[in-house]
Formats: C-alpha cells, sequence, structure tokens
C-alpha cells in the first residue's frame, strides 16, 4: 500500500480537514505521502512534516498554484498518482472541486466522501444525504478517494517527515482567480468546532443571530445555520449546515428555530450530544435530540445566556 | 450560442427513503420521483441566459432508463427547446456519465455545459469535474452567480471560507449550487406544448462510450439510528444536564 494525502492549506498553514485524512490513510498503510501543491508554500509544508505518520512531504512549489485552481491542480495529481494505491482528499469544497477532475484524467471512477474503510478497496460512504450507507467495492487500480473529516480522527502533529521538493505543475490559461469574500471570524471554525449552536428560519433576522453569537461567545462555540437562515440573507452561506452545506460533528449541537428536515439532518446528526429548542414540540428535530426544550426560543436564549453566565 | 445541460431524475427531496431489506440498494417502487433540484436550478439559469439574449438554443440530456424521458419532458416544460435520452438499465456511475456527456458535447458543441453540483441519491458530487476533464475545459463548481459574456465566463463560487470569484475561458463548465436563482413552475400550456418539442433517444453505443461499472456496491444498510432523549423544562435544567449529565460543557 502506498498512499498519497493531498493537503488542504492556504500556503502557510495546513487546514485541520488534512489531519483526519492523514488518519483515514494510515487505516489503508504506513507508506503516506502527503502533497503540499502550492506557492510560497514552505509554510505550509513544514506544518506538514510535522504530521504524525506521514513519511515524506512533496513540496510543489509553482505561481500557477497559488489559487488552488482546478485546472492546474488535478492534472499534477493525476501525474502523481501512478506511483501510488491510494489518492486521499479531504471532502471539502477543495476537494470536491479538484479530485473528481484528476480522477477523469487517469480513467478512474472517485470515491466519494467515505465514512469507513473495510479493506483496501472496500469503503463506506453515506448516500441520499445519509439515510442509507452503502458499502462500496472499487475495481480500479487507484483508488481515488475523498474523505469525510467528521468519521476520522485528527492525527496528531509529533512526526518529523522529510520534505522533498518536485516540479511538474503547469499553467493551465484557461482559468483566472478574481477575488475572494472569506467571513472572518474570532470563533472556531464550523467543521472543527467543538460545540455549535445554529440557528434557522425560527431566528426571523440576521440582527437576531447576535444572541445567537453572545451564547456562542461563552461557549467558546461555531454559529451554524439551516438552509432556511442562509437563503433569508440572515446569515453568509458559508455558515450553512446539511446535506448540501457543511458536515459537522462536534461534541455539542444546539439547534434553535430549526425544524429537523432530513437536509439539516444530515449534517449534524453525527454529533455527540444535540439540543433542540423549539416551540413546535411536533418537530422532527426532537428525535434526533438528546435534550429537547419546546419553548418560544427569543424567551429561551436570554434565559440559557443567564443560566450559563452564573455557572461561568 | 448552445448550451447544454444534464439532468437527472432522482427521488423527490421530501420522500424519505428506505433501504430495501435484501441490502441491495434503496426501494425505488412506487416512490415519487422528481428532477434533481440542482438540476432544476441548471435548467432555470439556461432559461435566463437565453431570455437575456446571449444563448440561442437549449439542450437537455439524461443518461438514465425509459422513465426518465418525464425529467426531459419536465425541462422542456421549463424552456427548454430540445432534449436527449440516453438510454441504459445500467446504473451509470459518474465517470461514464461524464464520458456520455462528452460525446454529445461533440456532436453538439454547445459553449457552455451548466449541471447541477450533486444528485441528492448518490451525492457524489463528480460529474461536472469529470466532464471538464475529458473536454479539457475550464470549470466552475458550486457556483451562485453567472454572468456570460463574449469571451469570458465570470462565476462566483459559494466554498467551505465564503465566496469566491473566478474569471473561465470559454467553453466552460458550471456547477451549480443553490441560491443561484429560485426555479419556475412549467405552467400547463408550456406542459401540453413542451409534449410536442423533439426528444432523441440514443445508446451508449451508439455514442461509443463503455459504461461498464468499475465500482460494485456490496450492501446499503440503514445508518446507525439516533434515540431521542428528554424533555427539559428551564434554562437551568439544560445547563445542569450538559454539565453533569453530558459533561460537554
Ligand atoms: C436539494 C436540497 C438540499 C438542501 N440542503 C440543505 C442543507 O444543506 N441544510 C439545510 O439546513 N437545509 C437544506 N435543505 C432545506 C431543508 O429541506 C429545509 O427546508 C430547511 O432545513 C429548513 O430550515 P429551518 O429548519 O430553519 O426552517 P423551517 O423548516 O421553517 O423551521 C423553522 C422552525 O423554527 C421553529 N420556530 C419558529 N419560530 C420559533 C420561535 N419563536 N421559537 C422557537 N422555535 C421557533 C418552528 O417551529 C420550526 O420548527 C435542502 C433542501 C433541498 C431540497
Ligand atoms: C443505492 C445506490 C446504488 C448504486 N449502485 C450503483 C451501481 O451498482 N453501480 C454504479 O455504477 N453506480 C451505482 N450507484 C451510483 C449512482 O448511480 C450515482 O448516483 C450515479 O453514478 C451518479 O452520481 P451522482 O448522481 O451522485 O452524480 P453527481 O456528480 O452528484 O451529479 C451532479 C450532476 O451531474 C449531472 N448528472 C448526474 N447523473 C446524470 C445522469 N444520469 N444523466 C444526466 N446528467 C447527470 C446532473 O446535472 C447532476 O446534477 C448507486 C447509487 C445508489 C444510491
Amino acid at each position: 500500500m502506498s498512499i498519497l494525502v493531498i493537503g488542504e492549506h492556504d500556503n502557510d498553514e495546513l487546514k485541520p480537514s488534512t489531519l483526519n485524512t492523514v488518519t483515514a490513510a494510515q487505516e489503508l498503510g504506513d507508506e503516506i505521502d502527503l502533497l503540499i501543491a502550492g506557492a510560497d508554500c514552505s509554510a505550509a509544508a513544514e506544518h506538514a512534516a510535522r504530521v504524525t505518520g506521514v513519511k515524506r512531504v512533496l513540496k510543489v512549489d509553482d505561481p500557477s498554484l497559488a489559487d488552488s485552481l482546478a485546472e492546474n491542480l488535478s492534472p499534477l495529481i493525476a501525474k502523481l498518482a501512478g506511483e501510488y494505491t491510494h489518492v486521499l482528499v479531504p471532502a471539502s469544497t477543495y476537494g470536491k472541486n479538484i479530485m473528481p477532475r484528476a480522477a477523469a484524467l487517469i480513467d478512474v471512477q472517485q470515491i466519494s466522501d467515505i465514512s469507513g474503510i473495510e479493506s483496501e478497496d472496500t469503503f463506506v460512504r453515506p448516500i441520499y444525504a445519509g439515510n442509507a450507507m452503502a458499502t462500496v467495492r472499487s475495481k480500479d487500480a487507484i483508488k481515488m478517494i475523498s474523505v469525510r473529516t467528521t468519521a476520522f480522527e485528527s492525527a496528531t502533529e509529533e512526526g518529523e517527515a522529510t520534505i522533498e521538493e518536485i516540479t511538474g505543475a503547469q499553467e493551465s490559461g484557461l482559468s483566472k482567480f478574481a477575488g475572494e469574500e472569506l467571513t472572518r471570524s474570532e470563533r472556531p471554525e464550523l467543521t472543527t468546532a467543538d460545540i455549535i449552536i445554529s440557528g434557522g428560519r425560527g431566528m426571523q433576522s440576521g440582527d437576531n443571530f447576535e444572541m445567537l453569537e453572545r451564547i456562542a461567545d461563552r461557549l467558546n462555540a461555531a454559529v451554524g445555520a439551516s438552509r432556511a437562515a442562509v437563503d433569508a440573507g440572515y446569515v453568509p452561506n458559508d455558515y450553512q449546515v446539511g446535506q448540501t452545506g457543511k458536515v459537522v460533528a462536534p461534541n455539542l449541537y444546539i439547534a434553535v428555530g430549526i425544524s429537523g428536515a432530513i437536509q439539516h439532518l444530515a449534517g449534524m446528526k453525527d454529533s455527540k450530544v444535540i439540543v433542540a429548542i423549539n416551540k413546535d414540540e411536533e418537530a422532527p428535530i426532537f428525535q434526533v435530540a438528546d435534550y429537547g426544550w419546546v419553548v418560544d426560543l427569543f424567551e429561551a436564549i436570554p434565559q440559557l445566556e443567564a443560566a450559563l453566565g452564573e455557572g461561568g | 450560442m448552445k448550451v447544454l445541460v444534464p439532468v437527472k431524475r432522482v427521488i423527490d427531496a421530501n420522500i424519505k427513503v428506505r433501504v430495501k431489506s435484501d441490502q441491495s440498494g434503496v426501494e425505488l417502487n412506487n416512490v415519487k420521483m422528481a428532477m434533481n433540484p440542482f438540476c432544476e436550478i441548471a435548467v432555470e439559469q439556461a432559461i435566463r441566459l437565453k431570455e437575456s439574449g446571449s444563448v440561442d438554443e437549449i439542450i437537455v440530456v439524461t443518461v438514465g432508463a425509459a422513465q426518465s424521458q418525464e425529467t426531459l419532458r419536465t425541462a422542456l416544460a421549463m424552456g427548454a427547446d430540445r432534449a436527449i435520452l440516453i438510454e441504459t438499465e445500467e446504473t451509470p456511475e459518474p465517470l461514464s456519465v461524464a464520458k456520455s456527456l462528452k460525446a454529445v458535447v461533440d456532436r453538439e458543441g454547445p459553449g457552455l455545459v451548466i449541471l447541477g453540483k450533486q444528485a441528492i441519491d448518490g451525492d457524489n458530487n463528480q460529474t461536472g469535474q469529470m466532464l471538464a476533464a475529458l473536454l479539457g475545459w475550464s470549470i466552475g463548481t458550486f457556483i451562485s452567480d453567472l454572468v456570460v459574456e463574449e469571451s469570458i465566463v465570470k462565476v462566483t463560487r459559494e466554498v467551505d471560507g465564503g465566496l469566491e470569484k473566478l474569471e473561465l475561458l470559454p467553453p466552460a463548465v458550471v456547477t451549480v449550487d443553490l441560491r443561484l436563482n429560485e426555479p419556475r413552475y412549467a405552467s400547463l400550456p408550456n406542459i401540453m406544448k413542451a409534449k410536442k418539442k423533439p426528444l432523441d433517444t440514443l445508446s451508449p453505443s451508439d455514442l461509443d462510450v463503455d459504461v461498464t461499472p468499475r465500482t460494485e456496491v456490496v450492501s446499503v444498510v440503514e445508518p446507525p439510528a439516533r434515540e431521542a432523549g428528554v424533555r427539559v423544562g428551564s434554562a437551568e435544567e439544560l445547563v445542569e444536564k450538559l454539565k453533569n449529565e453530558a459533561k460537554v460543557i
């Protein structure tokens, strides 16, 4: 078994999603290389070299890789893949964008979003918004895989891998980065937070999300949302939890004014403890909640804030 | 310019799927089917481009069983001009769908292909990216805004950290996210008219495409169920339980 993990990074830092992906790789074997493809990405490569379990960091430093454009990055992955039995990437928007293109270039049917590894060619993955779990066997010689990061622990950072500089990137000229609007927040990231408090349509406005933010600050939690809250413009798109948003599995997920549609549950039902605050006692969210509170949220949230305050 | 919109027939998003007792898949008999919601958004976007004058013809295509004609008729009733069914009884994988679509692109010569970002059954999120790879075209995935100009396609993508803007060299493939638009309903007169719009049927062998699966489904099972918990009646009770019982705060 020889495994290549595609590292997600911003040239300076490795993203936590890579650590979960390395853990998945360790279940397959111990010959693990980690690719850091970027521009001026030495810091990210050094970070990558500390990840436990990684034998070798492959660093490709090229201006064409600055913005992780699929047209430039995927051919590089396709070229490297021939040396490996498995190529793994986190199933984040980064991985979802680049991996299928690389797989198609080498005529491989990718296995998306795996949540379990049965053997070197057999994997478990959720389908139908997690309402069914499929076990699939790949017959391709090289397995191209995206990994559901919440299903695997983070690798620790106690390793000492070598960093090998390689070349092979090429500018395709097909696309160009033209700007970004990233949500800046002092709070933890949704996909890695230990505690998440999410609001739904019941919040009624973006301003009301401040109530949740105050709780989040007390608990060092991230703030999430249902699709209805994002569609209504209360919060930005990257807050969305669900089948088509982010998949999260914190220790504690507090759903406020969220009904619990299957598409929302798909993104959070693997949380360790779920709290539902909803005024409709029939709301489906109560079927998955460990602690349900049938109450008007506009009464409940200030009370919760006070109760948390007292306890410290 | 022609635009090609691949659409997929899936179990209606409002239906709770049931796993078959023999673990071979999910129950599809007597289950309400519909166009994949992301594909509806793709069709709507193509119609808007036609209404604004940047597109002359909208071709919709699906790879699937004969019943997928219904999905094509829905797209025609929304406003697409003609349809192609690539008929196969195999459950096609994204790679073979992408190969079939490439063959259609080679025949029809569209300047833009608009797909859904994922199908809500397989949740693979692969087909558009694979098609772009096979064509060697530029790609914009998970888009929430699209501007088609003479020699450039501008997209805004929904990514984990927020939004990203790209400029693509046409011809391009784009895959659409939920907030790009709100798809229209087909009116009754348009549903009647759609029955007369052209719908061609081809087979994968007509297109010289091999759809032999590369993966085998070993089993499909229910996910582990979560048990409903207890009700609490006050903030103090909730905080006490989270601290002392669940030990998560
Ligand atoms: C293809 C597809 C993909 C989708 N992907 C996603 C996804 O990724 N994520 C997602 O979340 N959804 C997704 N959805 C949408 C999903 O089906 C639901 O429409 C959505 O989750 C509903 O959001 P909500 O629970 O906030 O709103 P609603 O269903 O309207 O629920 C609002 C809840 O708030 C409660 N409430 C209202 N006022 C108060 C109050 N004062 N106090 C207490 N409770 C109150 C109500 O009782 C109700 O239960 C998708 C849908 C489709 C078709
Ligand atoms: C229970 C179950 C059993 C399965 N068994 C098998 C099996 O035995 N063998 C096998 O090969 N696969 C199997 N699959 C995979 C299944 O067929 C996939 O759903 C399919 O391969 C396409 O993936 P997707 O729809 O998730 O693609 P995505 O990449 O998520 O689709 C994105 C977009 O691509 C376009 N698109 C996708 N499919 C089509 C299509 N058919 N026609 C036109 N446009 C399309 C649409 O625009 C769509 O919005 C199984 C899936 C399930 C749920």
